[in-house]
């Protein structure tokens, strides 16, 4: 009967010993790896894409000599910018139209360029965006080949051709963002109702298009879908759509030599490019950081 | 805590009430998938829960089968599921009855392998045919652990229906996924709050419930 | 086979992750449980508020919970520690319970007879009324392990990186192999913590040896 207070005990250093063993529970510091003072911390949404390019920029970093902490695959942008702007992040890639609307959601711009110009000023003290790259990854309105024939569709306003409304698989922020169901009936005077689908225009995405569960689909441009299944996404002559260039947001532990390295790298990163890299991710389905190794040095720059 | 307080008011706000996008229409529709994916799981858990409990045979099919489905993530197992039926509602109700089968089977079983031993020698000996055995004693003195086991599986699967709106389908989940994309927390909030509301509901319901079987189960067992 | 072979490191490092993040967990509502199922079944006034309080906070849905559990903490979105905060409520949520009901099934006429000989209330909990429930805190501290192992899974949507981490990532890419992996590596895991705890309440509970 001495066995209970035995029990008890070992309960409870299961339980201690598990938080040390942890390290991390009781510390609430962001991330797993301890940060290390020198190291430049490169972060990453949970996007295999922008972790593909957050792992190019790591390795362009490292090959120039600086120490690198990476942390991938964080959560939404409500999450990563306040890590950034309170130095726990201090480089990573992002998509110039969303976060230009995260920083300052009544700003209307619709150039690359403006918004460009837009975000020096609306990023906290402390961040600097480096150079935007050509390419961009955005949302698209895009339909199967054959929707796209029957209907002889090329811009998104001739969705207007379909019975109204028309369905639309995209994620439920669609149901309320500028460049949805609400636009896509101000601007072009289309009619949509929305199926959200959470997976951010990817497979489940791709197959509700594919199957007919929806005519319309909101997938990146980015997306190496577009190209496997020969779809078609319809040009936007009244910008609708915000301009999503790639662009590195760093904090001023990344210095002007660092700067350097990562503009070289985005200077290469050209829409064909992106594609390809996406592509390679989905198609080898290799580590983000096997396919960065293959392709910086392919291109010189490790 | 003002997150509480505008949840309450975005709970309260008629404007989300009514309408296809309501608070009404989400919650029939969230009542509607649990009472599918619990039924689905009842009607395929109760009659082999009460033939393994009857027979004694396939226990170890219990405790497998109980475990291993307690152990799938549900996030996984229904995004798998649709990458092959495509979106809609089929997939999530699909994972949930998953989610719930453990519970029911669980609960059928274990209500029969309660009974004592001389209740059921004592039923055989009055010369009760198998199907008598089972529809007279055993079903009726086990009802207390079938409802408990319904009675947790409604719980998941309210808890769990939110998922229903990752694949493109509605219920409570449609505020939740919005609330947190658009970081309107108290959308997301109110949701999960409407979502305990439904849970405690339930609860209550299931109380109601075995207290009416619990009385019956007093008076068969005092005859 | 081929995309766990290329991955290994991955997989590797998120099956840890999702560990240290569920061990402690289940250690904690473990360790929370027993005093509340005691008291459950002690007062029975506080059964209903205790049992059916608690298993309520299985209703809340996970997601929102581990959004709004920062702002209660004050702790940071991707801290480890609200995981592991919000995984022990849901574990409590069922252990309240499972720890009420096997004190409960506990033989009467033993505890009466533990009374008669003049054991403490504290001496009869812990030499008497504990051990006989050994069992019963077993098979439920069990349910518990495989549900929080499972539960982890959802913390990967915020970036908190677990074995969830490979089902965000095989989705987005559809890549199949991957998602499988998270399951059936999820799977794996929750039968190992099982194992562990079956090993360790054989240790602990001899009396109760064989009869499982």
């Amino acid at each position: 009967m001495r066995r209970i207070p035995a029990l008890l005990t070992a309960a409870l250093l299961t339980a201690t010993l598990a938080a040390c063993g942890g390290g991390d529970p009781l510390n609430t510091a962001s991330g797993p790896e301890t940060t290390s003072g020198q190291a430049i911390v490169v972060g990453s949404q949970q996007y295999y894409s922008n972790e593909l390019i957050a792992e190019l920029y790591a390795q362009a970093l490292e090959a120039d000599g600086y120490q690198v902490n990476r942390q991938y695959q964080i959560g939404p942008r409500e999450i990563s910018m306040p890590e950034l702007a309170s130095g726990a992040i201090d480089l990573m890639p992002e998509y110039s139209g969303n976060l230009l609307q995260y920083l300052d959601p009544s700003f209307v711009a619709t150039t690359p360029d403006e918004i460009l110009l837009a975000l020096d000023d609306a990023l906290p003290t402390g961040l600097r965006r480096l150079d935007a790259a050509e390419a961009t990854d955005q949302d698209s309105y895009t339909v199967t080949r054959a929707t796209a024939e029957k209907y002889e569709l090329t811009s998104i306003g001739d969705l207007a051709r379909l019975t109204q409304p028309v369905s639309i698989g995209a994620s439920s922020e669609f149901a309320t963002r500028p460049y949805g169901i609400s636009g896509l009936q101000g601007v072009y005077g289309v009619e949509g109702v929305l199926t959200p689908i959470e997976d951010s225009g990817s497979a489940l995405t791709v197959k509700a298009l594919l199957d007919g569960t929806v005519q319309v689909a909101d997938i990146y441009t980015a997306s190496p879908a577009i190209v496997a299944n020969d779809l078609v996404s319809l040009d936007d002559p009244e910008s609708l759509i915000l301009p999503q260039n790639i662009v590195a947001i760093a904090s001023d532990k990344v210095d002007q030599k660092a700067a350097a390295t990562i503009n070289e790298v985005t200077g290469q990163l050209t829409m064909a490019e992106l594609i390809a890299l996406n592509r390679e991710s989905v198609e080898s389905q290799l580590p983000s950081a096997a396919i960065a190794t293959t392709w910086l040095t392919e291109k010189g720059l490790i | 805590m003002n997150y509480f307080v505008e949840a309450f008011a975005w709970i309260a706000d008629p404007a989300h009430r009514t309408g296809p996008d309501g608070i009404w229409t989400r919650l029939g529709q969230h009542l509607a998938y649990t009472l599918i994916a619990t039924g689905a799981a009842a009607l395929i858990g109760i009659p082999l829960g009460y033939w393994i409990g009857h027979t004694g045979r396939g226990k170890g099919l219990i405790v497998g089968a109980t475990g291993a489905a307690r152990a799938l993530p549900t996030l996984g197992v229904l995004t798998l599921i649709a990458l092959f039926t495509g979106v809609g509602v089929g997939a999530p109700l699909a994972a949930l009855s998953v989610l719930a089968l453990p519970s029911v089977l669980a609960g059928a079983y274990a209500g029969l392998e309660a009974i004592p031993a001389p209740t059921i020698d004592a039923a055989r000996a009055q010369g009760m045919s198998e199907w008598q055995l089972l529809s007279r004693v055993e079903i009726p003195l086990g009802l207390p652990h079938l409802i408990g086991g319904l009675r947790s599986a409604t719980l998941q699967v309210v808890a769990t229906a939110t998922l229903v709106a990752y694949v493109g389908g509605g219920g409570l989940g449609r505020f939740l996924f919005l609330g947190l994309k658009t970081q309107d927390y108290p959308q997301m909030l109110a949701a999960s709050f409407l979502a305990v509301a439904l849970a405690i509901a339930g609860e209550i319901c299931f109380a109601v419930l075995a207290r009416i079987a619990g009385r019956r189960h007093h008076a068969l067992s005092n005859r | 086979m081929n995309w766990l072979v290329n991955n290994w490191p991955t997989v590797w490092q998120a099956l840890w992750s999702h560990l240290l993040l569920a061990v402690p967990a289940i250690a904690l509502s473990f360790v929370l449980s027993v005093p509340l199922g005691w008291v459950a079944y002690r007062y029975r006034w506080s059964r209903f508020v205790l049992v059916t309080g608690s298993s309520l906070i299985y209703a809340l849905p996970s997601l929102p919970l581990l959004v709004v559990l920062p702002a209660i903490l004050g702790t940071s979105v991707r801290s480890s520690l609200n995981v592991v905060v919000a995984l022990t409520a849901y574990g409590i949520a069922l252990m309240v319970r499972s720890t009420a009901d096997a004190l409960a099934a506990i033989n009467t006429d033993t505890v009466t007879s533990a009374t008669a000989l003049g054991y403490s209330p504290i001496k009869k909990l812990f030499a008497v009324e504990l051990p006989l429930a050994g069992p019963g805190l077993l098979a439920g501290i069990r349910v518990v392990a495989v549900s929080t192992v499972a539960l982890v899974t959802v913390s990967a949507v915020l970036g908190i990186p677990s074995l969830g981490t490979l089902f965000t990532d095989g989705f987005q890419r559809g890549i199949i192999a991957e998602i499988i992996t998270g399951i059936v590596g999820t799977a794996l895991l929750a039968v190992l913590v099982d194992r562990v705890l079956v090993a360790i309440g054989w240790l602990l509970l001899p009396w109760a040896r064989g009869r499982s």
